[in-house]
């Protein structure tokens, strides 16, 4: 299977979208050869500025560049630019709706060798907490270009996570991104795995080996996590009345938390979840997603828990 | 430029009234912050009557020049200087810090001629150095002001703020530091020395005037040098006193986000020299509550 990183698809696409339309303006600190947005700036330089490791400054100039009618692209790595600039996002972005792209690469435990502080972990969390931020986790290469596209022509605030590692390519070149929909990849009958980023294609692995066991799972892609698509999680949980979910972060703030609250809410089902319960550390990626658990094997085993869980 | 005799008079008899509104309107709503909003207020008059190319009837024009208060905390000042230039009613001063209305306690882009949502310190000048970007893609000719807190100057964005405005060379962008030399708590020197302010500045690569922040000459000669400035921008770092104009507030550090009491009220408004009759004008013209208006009817 062909693969790409959904941070190199980003850049791809920005560069693109760059031609397309004179309003979008790129700002970066320090990161821009990895985050892929050197791309755009080396086309474009007179739309594009770098800050240097300063993350607050970052968001603050992309709010006043977006109060002059830019579409801002501010880029960094996860852990730097929801964290530590997270007053100034909230301020000067959330709270007046400010037309900024936070897009942050690196994101979850795949950076790998750098460690845990590199490790973003917290920033589903942090930037779903902020109410009107629409926040997507795209899971491969097609769906993180469409991403940005939408992005760009829907007004308004977005947070974007992309990947360091490669993630297969699960979608085809007709693949368009809806925002706010949840993307049923598998319909299926006795569980629904709910994935979001490099955990997709691990779910999809998962229904194949379980299919072996006559377990018929459904699959949702739920790269869309605010706005969230109530109605198609709802209806899944009605049909198949047990959910897994999948995630690259923290089991608190992140995808089991966003899906808990509205299943709990409307429909209560057995939820079990493969996530984070800690921080990382160095190592490779492909190590450390085994050792963590965040594996096709674990999201196979949640599921036999979960139907045993069943009513 | 300010140049005329009666218009420095003009100028003065506005400060005075600007300055009764200010407080009037914190103490109909026991809240507000007093002594940044009067310390302030011939910065604001300056760029509002003489130094900024904005129409009240057109907020929103593309090549507007852009005044950003980043020391949000002190919107009675700039509240009660855009009603004035005719952004929104006088009526709408007396809904300031009350449910519902646009007048929010820091500012909000939700009020006319607000270009900055604010309030946690720090964040103003970096927004204007985006501000000054988009200026350099479009070349639309507009200018950029922004007015922080001396006590503002602690955070650490100012400083990453300071070094991108003078990397990018951002000679339209003109911070103004109100260095009323208190905080919150305290004076600035006992919390943590801004001293020697003005070489920080030179040394981030920033054109550097200092002037008396309550004189109006000053201030406009302070501005027009400012503009000639082609090569880096410029900060104007204005001596001001903390609730100026009020004896019992000047320099007095329980006055930053307190609001005066009715009696302190009166007082202020006795050495603003105001009689009865206009104090229940502005009273009434303003929206003020029914209390405060009976209040003064009573004790004035």
């Amino acid at each position: 299977m062909e693969s790409i990183a959904t941070r190199e698809a980003f850049g791809k696409a920005l560069l693109e979208l760059g031609h397309q339309n004179k309003d979008i303006v790129v700002v970066g600190g320090d990161l821009n050869v990895s985050t892929f947005a050197h791309l755009f700036g080396n086309e474009f330089p007179d739309r594009f500025f770098d800050f240097g490791p300063a993350e607050q400054n970052l968001m603050s100039v992309a709010a006043g560049l977006a109060s002059c009618g830019k579409i801002a692209i501010a880029t960094t790595f996860a852990v730097f630019g929801t964290g530590r600039p997270f007053d100034q996002i909230r301020m000067q972005i959330a709270q007046p709706h400010a037309n900024v792209k936070i897009v942050c690469s690196h994101a979850g435990l795949t950076v790998g060798e750098d460690g845990s502080s590199a490790q973003s972990i917290e920033d589903i969390g942090l930037m779903n907490t902020l109410p009107g931020f629409n926040v997507i986790v795209p899971c491969d290469g097609p769906e993180a270009a469409q991403a940005i596209k939408t992005a760009i022509e829907t007004y308004g605030p977005f947070y974007i996570r992309t990947s360091r590692a490669s993630t297969p390519i699960i979608h085809d070149n007709n693949f368009e991104f809806k925002l706010g929909e949840a993307e049923v990849l598998h319909e299926g009958s006795d569980a629904t795995i709910i994935a979001c980023g490099i955990m997709v294609a691990s779910a999809l692995e998962a229904r194949e080996n379980l299919l072996k066991s006559e377990i018929n799972c459904s699959v949702i892609n739920l790269s869309s996590l605010n706005p969230l698509d109530n109605e198609t999680i709802l209806r899944q949980a009605k049909i198949t009345g047990a959910f897994v979910t999948a995630e690259e972060h923290f089991i608190r703030g992140g995808l089991n938390s966003i899906i808990s609250q509205l299943v709990t809410a409307n429909h209560p089902i057995p939820i079990e979840s493969i996530a984070l319960t800690k921080y990382g550390e160095s190592g490779e990626s492909s190590e450390l997603l085994e050792k963590y658990n965040l594996t096709a094997k674990s999201i196979e085993n949640a599921v036999e828990k979960v139907i045993k869980r069943k009513p | 430029m300010i140049n005329t005799k009666t218009k420095t008079v003009d100028l003065k008899k506005l400060s005075s009234n600007l300055r009764r509104d200010i407080l009037m309107m914190i103490t109909n709503v026991n809240s507000g912050h007093a002594g940044g909003s009067l310390s302030e207020l011939e910065i604001l008059i300056t760029l509002y009557q003489s130094i900024l190319n904005i129409d009240p009837l057109n907020p929103d024009k593309k090549d507007r020049d852009r005044f950003i208060l980043s020391k949000g905390h002190a919107s009675p000042g700039l509240y009660a200087v855009l009603s004035n230039k005719g952004f929104f009613p006088r009526s709408d001063l007396g809904g300031f810090r009350k449910l519902g209305s646009h007048l929010q306690g820091h500012t909000h882009i939700g009020t006319p001629g607000v270009e900055m949502s604010g309030g946690s310190l720090g964040q103003g000048l970096s927004f204007g150095v985006g501000i000054a970007l988009a200026e350099n893609i479009d070349k639309l000719g507009y200018k950029t002001f922004v007015l922080l807190g001396d006590g503002e100057c602690e955070e650490g964005q100012i400083w990453e703020a300071a070094m991108s405005a003078s990397h990018y060379n951002l000679s339209k962008l003109t911070a103004i530091v109100d260095r009323n030399k208190i905080q919150n708590d305290r004076f600035t020197d006992e919390v943590s020395s801004l001293e020697p302010l003005d070489r920080k500045w030179t040394s981030f690569g920033w054109s550097v005037i200092k002037c008396n922040g309550h004189n109006y000459r000053s201030l406009a000669s302070s501005f027009a040098k400012a503009q000639l400035e082609t090569r880096k921008p410029t900060v104007i770092i204005a001596d001001t006193v903390k609730g100026k104009g009020i004896s019992f507030m000047e320099n007095n550090p329980g006055f930053h986000g307190k609001a005066p009491s009715l009696d302190q009220l009166i007082q202020a408004l006795h050495e603003l020299n105001f009689s009865k009759a206009s104090v229940l004008k502005a009273s009434k013209e303003m929206d003020l509550s029914e209390a405060l208006l009976s209040k003064l009817s009573t004790n004035y």
